[in-house]
């Protein structure tokens, strides 16, 4: 019991260390967080305001504009971290990847790390959306709870994907493979989700893909946070428990993969 | 294997030695390639190795620095197995790669201070550290820049300097000079061997300049084909091939049977060009 504690310590401040740097390096180039506002943008102002008027999408009580919302924040989160396993890629060719290896820092805390400051990076995201959402009249949950999981919800949810970026980048190795890969992957996952549109109007195969998409279980979970209705499919709790298993699971995953970039 | 080695031996010291490789084998499908590699390095030695591309010794390397797990044998770095305490030898050794492993979208200071916190030195020594490799490479003036504005030595130095930080009892250095210009390379060389004069750090690297082995190793060992093909101080190795006056060129040549900048994979070319281009 005595040695779990500095172990637990040690590892969380690992893992924060390359957060940090990570992040730094936005503080010297903040480029990338202006390009990435476009995206949900287009998506909220060009595809959400012609669904909306079009009338074909059914979301109960509520707004198609105000439903969307959420959906796009999550697509926003996806569309950012899948990318990720590019900058992994860069870093393995420079030799940035053997240098941090041969650092006595836990392969488990440079995987994490990475990931949180993927998901403190998408957090702009969710700025754009929520300016956007006001400017589209969207009623949104302005309690410090609802922003607070909102902001939870996004790093993990960033930490989730990017980690599986990573993971993809340790098996594939080289840039060209890994953009095919993760266009293969994005858009899959996107659209078997209940990110712009309720899973109800899915046949019943789409339906059941749609409910073990990881996204699906984001999007619900900002649904419930964002929107004061707090409509929910399967309950915040839910939500995190799946979106946590799976983070979990792909840390672990890319923590024993991770290694492999440096052979 | 051809020895050569009556002259500086280190092995008469009575301290252990920083690295001892036993039998260190890496085989990757049907292809060996590091072959029973068996090499002692004492404390405080200059050590190169030397070797076209595809002998082994990136391999080699990447085996001492705890990244690839040998197929079999063992070596020992400051006492620690590669394979059963991959942690503290981690701690025990600086390396730096043949590639660019200096973050161009950080400051110099930066690239310094996130391994600082990586390798635990306490919070009150971190600035103090840092100030002092610094200095101690010339970069002072520039830690605040950020590392993709500098020189191919400047950053060769801030990799050395990082390297530094925890003051490791080896330093593995996998072509330290490739890319620089001749005055970069004297320039790093020079911080290298005052390193090793100051601190006592022992030097392994590898390289296929014959012109540093000959300047700086106290002992030089020549990889062919993944094994040892001779060991030993440069005149002994040179003496090797007979009366007359031999360079070590020629003793390349003579045991690897071919010229030293020839052969490697596709990958391995790409890499040392790309690392070339990045540093020129």
């Amino acid at each position: 019991m005595t040695n779990i504690l500095p172990a637990i310590t040690g590892f969380l401040d690992k893992t924060f260390v390359i957060a940090e740097f990570e992040l730094r390096k936005l503080r010297h180039d903040y480029t990338e967080l202006v390009t990435r506002a476009l995206q949900p943008a287009l998506w909220l102002l060009i595809f959400g305001q012609v669904f909306s008027h079009s009338g074909t999408m059914h979301t109960g009580n509520i707004p198609y504009i105000d439903f969307i919302a959420p959906g796009i924040l999550a697509q926003s989160v996806l569309f950012v971290a899948i990318f990720y396993g590019i900058n992994v890629i860069w870093e393995r060719d420079l030799g940035i990847v053997q240098r941090f290896l041969v650092s006595p820092t836990p392969r488990a805390a440079l995987v994490l790390g990475k990931g949180f400051s993927a998901g403190a990076r998408t957090l702009s995201q969710a700025a754009v959306v929520y300016c956007l959402s006001l400017l589209l009249g969207v009623k949104l949950d302005w309690s410090p709870l609802a922003l607070l999981n909102v902001v939870v919800i996004v790093i993990l949810a960033a930490t989730m994907f990017s980690t599986f970026s990573l993971i993809i980048a340790c098996i594939v190795k080289t840039r060209e493979r890994f953009m095919g890969v993760g266009q293969v992957l994005t858009m899959p996952l996107f659209f078997a989700s209940n990110a712009i549109y309720p899973t109800d109007m899915m046949p019943a195969w789409l339906r059941f893909i749609s409910h073990i998409n990881p996204l699906t279980y984001v999007v619900d979970g900002l649904r419930a946070s964002m929107l004061p209705e707090g409509i929910s499919t399967f309950g915040l709790g839910y939500d995190y428990a799946v979106i946590g298993v799976a983070t979990i699971i792909l840390v672990w995953i890319g923590s024993r993969l991770y290694p492999h970039l440096a052979l | 294997m051809h020895y050569a080695w009556n002259g500086n031996d280190f092995s008469h010291i009575m301290t252990p030695p920083i690295l001892e490789t036993k039998s260190l084998t890496r085989r990757f499908g049907t292809f060996t390639a590091v072959d029973t590699l068996d090499l002692t390095v004492s404390r405080g030695e200059i050590f190169g190795l030397l070797g076209s591309n595809g002998a082994g010794k990136t391999t080699t390397i990447k085996m001492l620095t705890t990244l690839l797990p040998p197929s079999f044998g063992d070596a020992f770095v400051a006492g620690f197995s590669v394979i059963h305490d991959a942690v503290k030898v981690r701690r025990a050794i600086g390396y730096v790669p043949q590639g660019v492993s200096a973050d161009g979208s950080l400051t110099g200071y930066e690239n310094l201070l996130i391994f600082a916190k990586l390798y635990d030195l306490p919070r009150r020594e971190q600035q103090a550290r840092i100030a002092e490799v610094l200095e101690y490479m010339g970069l002072t003036t520039d830690a605040g820049r950020l590392v993709a504005e500098f020189s191919g030595g400047m950053i060769r130095r801030l990799e050395i300097a990082q390297s530094m930080l925890h003051r490791p009892q080896l330093l593995i250095l996998d072509e330290p000079t490739v890319g620089l210009d001749p005055i970069a390379r004297d320039e790093v060389w020079k911080h290298l061997l005052d390193l090793r004069t100051r601190n006592s750090t022992t030097l392994f690297f590898t390289t296929h300049y014959m012109e540093e082995a000959e300047g700086y190793c106290d002992r030089v060992a020549i990889m062919h084909q993944g094994k040892i093909a001779a060991l030993g101080t440069c005149k002994e190795l040179e003496g090797l091939l007979g009366k007359g006056s031999h360079s070590l060129n020629e003793v390349f040549t003579h045991f690897a049977g071919s010229e030293i900048d020839t052969g490697g994979s596709f990958h391995e070319v790409a890499a040392e060009r790309a690392t070339a281009q990045r540093m020129g």
